[in-house]
């Protein structure tokens, strides 16, 4: 059955077996993910060796876990985003929102002379968590909301409705409150205690967050879907995917996932922080980026991104400990950036493809 | 195939008087098509003659400005591309429309994957089919079914997407220049294809502008010219001089619209 075409090729159906582990293995080490996934754990190497018992350590890693927990999350979210070829600036502003519908909601709730705002982090239940989650949750799907319908349907590029959303959403949140952030620490015990082996609860969220994102994005219907509209919309229209509502759907989650980011920032800082997510949205993007998703959309990686989320921050950290002013993690996250897209950027001209 | 009242065949697909303009351009000014169950109906007509326009509007992909749509003589309108899948109607696209950055078997199943509790995909399953149409089809992949269609070659997408549609088809195919970017082989192989479908007694729709290979496959042929049909022929009642006619507009033998 193997016929050789006028080129000379085999045009046999391939066999199992050219479906080889070695070529399978090659395409495994020559993709982006692995190859940040390598720097990263070579600095981290690095830094074990030239800092010992200091980088190292347990105590640090957790420390640095919990730092880059909310950025997993949001940044989780927006490879979806990313994944259909569309960009989410918004971000910060479904954080802050998040922050502030939370907070507002538990101010509506009358305990003793005060509020549930006034609560301290032992006195808080199970109640007031819940309705602070479900707030921070409205708030951050309804951003996402937005976002897709204006760029689905309105055909607003995503860079400019997600600016919209960005600029406008932060502007609600200081209007609700004024201009002025509310300490609270009514939802303390969601970030900072433990349920699980004495690991701080944020940890945890982060890695169920993470795993669900991986599931969703290789394993469900959705996230083919989802890969197909990035890879080619069109292609996907013809095959009677509904484009438009499934990417009102993507950026929605997309703002959920930003809201939950939202509600557990809350926890974790006691404290509405309205100025303090501004570049939220860049580090994201910078750590889908990194990971090797690609920007154009049709390709991308949950676990690339969880990498993408750690250089920066094992850097920052590595930096600190050995003495190196740590505005050098800028330069170098830029100049990894850089280097990333653009080693895929060869690779895939080398591919034929795009 | 359904009998009509008069003992003839009702077209297995037919388009009444189609008009599609897109702004200033009228793709299609009133044209009309048909094609049988058992047959290969080749369609043929210069560059911008609406051959693609008219093939997207019988898929589902255009809505048609006016005019009628007939499955097995029953009028029918397609809101959306799905609408004609349902009724076993598959296309392979002039653009082939795949998604590049998918693997082979993701791209057969697209749309329509098969599912594991609702929520997920089984890719193995899906693969494992996948592999086996294509043997059975006798379309040739080089490269195994776990890279993005993106790195295949012109051609052997075009085989994805033509092994997608016979995959699928059950009443009608449509194939808008399946055989443009393939080999001498590979484009026999395709000629193979398309009889055997049509002997499974499924409509075969065949636009092509190499008109020996149409002579060679059509057992009718309509012309497409401006926008309508300017003639129909049977395949074996034509030569090729006589179409260059048809489509240069030096013949017709079809009333005006
Ligand atoms: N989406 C579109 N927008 C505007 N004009 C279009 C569009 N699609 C087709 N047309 C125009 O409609 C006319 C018919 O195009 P169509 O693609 O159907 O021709 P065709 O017969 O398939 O040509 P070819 O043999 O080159 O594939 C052309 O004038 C073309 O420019
Ligand atoms: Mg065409």
């Amino acid at each position: 059955m193997s016929a050789q075409t006028p080129d000379g090729t085999d045009n046999a159906v391939a066999p199992a077996s050219a479906d080889t582990i070695g070529s399978r293995m090659r395409r495994v080490f020559t993709s982006p993910t692995f190859i940040t996934f390598a720097f990263l754990l070579l600095v981290m190497v690095l830094f074990s060796v030239m800092a010992p018992g200091k980088f190292g350590t347990i105590t640090n890693f957790k420390l640095l876990a919990q730092n880059v927990a909310i950025l997993t999350v949001v940044s989780v979210g927006t490879t979806f985003v990313i994944a259909t070829g569309g960009i989410d600036l918004s971000i910060p502003s479904g954080i802050v929102l998040g922050e502030v519908f939370a907070v507002k909601a538990l101010s509506m709730i009358p305990v003793g002379g005060g509020t549930a705002v006034d609560l301290n982090a032992d006195q808080s239940g199970i109640g007031y968590i819940l309705i602070a989650l479900a707030f921070s949750l409205a708030a951050g799907t309804l951003v996402g909301l937005i976002n897709g319908v204006v760029v689905a349907y309105m055909r607003v590029p995503a860079m400019l409705a997600t600016l919209g959303t960005l600029g406008g959403g932060l502007g609600v949140a200081l209007l609700m409150q004024n201009g002025v952030n509310i300490a609270t620490y009514a939802i303390n015990p969601v970030s900072s205690a433990s349920l699980l082996f004495g690991i701080p609860n944020l940890i945890i969220i982060a890695v169920i967050v993470a795993i669900v994102g991986i599931v969703m994005l290789n394993l469900s219907v959705f996230g083919r879907h989802t890969l197909a509209i990035g890879s080619s919309s069109e292609a996907a229209r013809r095959v009677g995917i509904k484009v438009e509502r499934h990417l009102v759907l993507v950026y929605t989650l997309g703002g959920f996932a930003s809201g939950f980011g939202g509600f557990l920032s809350l926890g974790y800082f006691s404290t509405t922080s309205v100025a303090g997510h501004s570049t939220d949205n860049l580090q994201a993007i910078t750590a889908v980026a990194l990971g090797g998703t690609s920007l154009f959309g049709g390709v991308a990686t949950v676990f690339g991104t969880i990498v993408g989320v750690w250089i920066p921050a094992i850097l920052q950290n590595g930096f600190i400990i050995m003495g190196v002013q740590p505005y050098w993690q800028m330069v170098a996250v830029g100049a990894v950036l850089i280097l990333a897209v653009w080693l895929d950027r060869i690779r895939r001209s080398s591919q034929g493809g795009r | 195939m359904t009998a009509r009242v008069d003992g003839t065949i009702a077209p297995a697909i037919a388009a009444e008087s189609i008009i599609k303009n897109f702004n200033h351009v009228h793709a299609l000014r009133g044209a009309s098509f048909e094609a049988f169950p058992g047959e290969v109906t080749a369609l043929v007509g210069d560059n911008g003659a609406g051959k693609s326009t008219l093939v997207k509007i019988l898929a589902g992909t255009l809505q048609p400005d006016g005019g009628t749509i007939r499955i097995d003589g029953r009028e029918v309108t397609f809101a959306d591309p799905v609408a004609a899948t349902a009724l076993g109607i598959e296309t392979v696209y002039q653009d082939l429309a795949l998604a590049p950055d998918l693997d082979a078997a993701a791209n057969v199943f697209l749309g329509r994957e098969i599912r594991r509790m609702h929520f997920f995909h089984d890719q193995a399953e899906m693969r494992r089919r996948t592999a086996k149409s294509f043997a059975d089809l006798g379309v040739g992949l080089v490269q195994d079914l776990r890279v993005p269609v993106a790195s295949f070659s012109g051609g052997q997408r075009q085989s994805v997407a033509i092994a997608r549609a016979a995959m699928w088809a059950r009443h009608v195919i449509m194939l808008d220049e399946p055989t443009a970017a393939l080999g001498v082989i590979q484009t026999a192989k395709v000629l193979d294809l398309i009889r055997s479908i049509r002997d499974r007694g499924l409509a075969v729709v065949f636009i092509s502008h190499n008109l020996p290979q149409v002579l060679e496959v059509a057992d009718r042929i309509e012309v497409l010219r401006l926008g309508s049909r300017v003639a129909r022929f049977r395949g074996g009642e034509v030569n090729v001089d006589q179409l260059i006619a048809a489509i240069s507009g030096a013949f017709s033998n079809e009333v005006a619209a």
